[in-house]
């Protein structure tokens, strides 16, 4: 039985006028304890797909399944670290994990959780800053935070929307290793998202690429085949991973160029156009119609 | 124009020469019932100079009155937040909630404390005594109430998706979403809506307090202006517009702190 599951996941936004589909169905079973990297364009659905294995918006379409129960809703039993941090301000870096602890073990004691807290401080190098405030800490060591508080849950899946894509290269470079490091400590099961194909390779045993969007759907599994730890400047010269990549990449490129190519650009109309009736007026009213040509955008689709 | 040394000091003090130009000029041309700025301060030092005296009911020292109708005020604001506050958390929370209030609101809120305050005695007619004083307090509250209404409820729209999706991957329980997330996210928006209200709440005391003859700054106003004792109106007019201007000074201050947590 595999461990967390998607089954024929679609998912779109919008009413009928202006819907888009983003995912379209989408499959995907992992193992427990390992580590599958999804890679994807920007703006192809990778967050709402993360969002769904989270719990935190429902599929139109599908199942999510962790050990053979359908997830329905979210819970600290996926923890997702966001795409973009998602500290509370007010709150300084113990106060966000002791947040988390304190909802996920109400059972310990005040001093064990503040322990645990500590610990998973501690796990992220971010003791000299614990009472810090996020806006005093640099964008690495948020992302820290929000590994740590992510972490401090125990979750059986660890879910991470970009984690890494606002970082610049050597703090991200930092924070992979940081990464490897936390996982072959606790081997959890991770499903890991990002844009870069190469940090995909280093970090997963399991890369599985994103077709553009929409309606994008996942490709097939490119297996990682190179033993850890992982050497960032080794592997450039590793044949193996020279491979993936381009492979990966072409992939990649190939998906965007096969599926309807999509073109979004102004268009303008003569202003002799019909009322657009599909679009509710709003309650408060506006007071002209909405006319197809005041909307800032609209999407093509050719297919070729 | 160029700042110079001293600038903060001279320029305002050239504001206020301006000013006391154009009353000295006015009082000697067209109004001529309209007392001079020496006539003003002649009849009002003793107010002024002894300023927590009690010589009569009526006839007090200026920060003494003022103390009467900051009472006031603070009793009256402090039903407006409290009654203020929730309601804007509904407002933000609910679409429901606000389809059915908020047309309510729109149509309460314009309405002038002049307009409440005979609401608000009839209201209280029973009370006896107190009739004046809840009357009062009713029309503060329901006047001042709805800045803190309003910028609460665009506050609470305005939490960011992000932090409440924290509060759903952690199962926070409805109240701990509250406490933990909901009110310090709102916060330097309620604060906004605080200092707006107390500006309103200072604004209708004296209304109040000319209606029902009550002991403050307004009351005495009203009293004074009926004793043909224009000099006192122009104390009165001086001390509320100094005194708004300290609240509200000290409103941002605390608003302030809260922007930028
Ligand atoms: N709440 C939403 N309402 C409408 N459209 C959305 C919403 N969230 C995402 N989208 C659209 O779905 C597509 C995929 O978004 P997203 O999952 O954030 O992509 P990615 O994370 O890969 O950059 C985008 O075109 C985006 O505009
Ligand atoms: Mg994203």
């Amino acid at each position: 039985m595999p461990y967390l599951e998607l089954k024929s996941v679609s998912k779109g936004y919008g009413l009928n006028g202006a819907r888009t589909e983003v995912l379209r169905d989408v499959n995907l079973t992992i193992d427990q304890g390992e580590f599958v990297a999804i890679v994807g364009y920007s703006g192809a659905g990778k967050t709402t797909l993360m969002s769904i294995l989270a719990g935190l918006i429902r599929p139109d379409a599908g199942t999510v399944t962790l050990e053979g129960r359908e997830m329905t809703g979210p819970g600290p039993d996926r923890g997702l670290v966001f795409q973009n941090y998602s500290l509370l301000p007010w709150l300084t870096v113990a106060e966000n994990i002791r947040l988390a602890v304190d909802q996920v073990f109400p059972e310990k004691s005040e001093a064990e959780r503040a322990a645990h807290t500590t610990e998973f401080i501690e796990l992220v190098s971010l003791t000299p800053a614990r009472d810090k405030r996020p806006h005093e800490l640099s964008g690495g060591m948020r992302q820290r935070v929000s590994v740590a508080r992510t972490l401090a849950m125990n979750p059986k899946v660890l879910l991470c929307d970009e984690p890494l894509s606002a970082l610049d290269a050597l703090t991200r470079a930092n924070l992979q290793d940081e990464i490897t490091r936390i996982r072959t400590l606790h081997r959890q099961t991770v499903v890991l998202v990002t844009n870069d194909p190469d940090e995909a390779i280093l970090l997963a045993d399991r890369v599985v690429p994103l077709t553009a969007g929409p309606n994008a759907t996942l490709g097939r599994s490119f297996i990682v085949n190179l033993p850890h730890p992982r050497d960032r400047k080794a592997l450039n010269h590793d044949l193996r991973f020279r491979e993936l990549r381009r492979e990966i990449s072409e992939f990649l490129l190939q998906s965007r160029q096969d599926r309807h190519a999509t073109l979004t650009r102004k268009l303008v109309l003569p202003d002799i156009e019909p009322e657009d009736l599909s679009v509710p007026r709003s309650r408060l009213g506006r007071s002209r119609p909405l006319r197809s040509n005041e909307l800032k955008e609209a999407t093509v689709e050719v297919t070729s | 124009m160029k700042s110079f040394k001293l600038d903060w000091l001279i320029l305002p003090l050239l504001g206020i020469a301006v000013v006391l130009l154009a009353w000295q000029i006015s009082c000697k041309t067209w109004a001529k019932e309209l007392p001079s700025p020496a006539k003003t301060w002649d009849a009002s030092k003793d107010y002024v100079l002894k300023p927590f005296e009690k010589r009569g009911e009526m006839d007090q020292g200026i920060l003494r009155f003022t103390w009467y109708s900051l009472v006031l005020v603070a009793k009256g604001y402090a039903i407006a937040l409290v009654v203020g506050t929730p309601i804007g958390f509904f407002l933000g929370l609910s679409k429901a909630f606000t389809k059915t209030f908020d047309p309510i609101i729109q149509v309460l809120r314009p309405v002038s404390p002049l307009a409440w305050l005979p609401l608000g005695l009839v209201l209280f007619l029973g009370a006896g005594k107190q009739a004046s004083e809840m009357g009062a307090l009713f029309t503060i509250a329901i006047c001042a109430m709805w800045p803190t209404v309003l910028n609460t409820a665009v506050g609470v729209r305005a939490v960011p998706q992000d932090y409440l999706n924290v509060a759903k991957v952690l199962k926070l329980s409805r109240w701990k979403t509250l406490t933990k997330v909901l009110i310090p996210a709102t916060l330097p928006y309620m604060f906004t809506g605080f200092r707006l209200s107390l500006g309103i709440a200072w604004l209708v005391i004296v209304a109040a307090e000319m209606l029902t003859g009550r002991p403050g700054v307004g009351g005495f106003l009203w009293q004074e202006y009926n004793a043909l004792l224009y000099e006192h109106i122009i104390l009165c007019i001086i001390t509320i517009g100094v005194v708004g201007f300290i609240l509200d000074r000290l409103m941002s201050l605390v608003e302030s702190r809260f922007k930028t947590a």
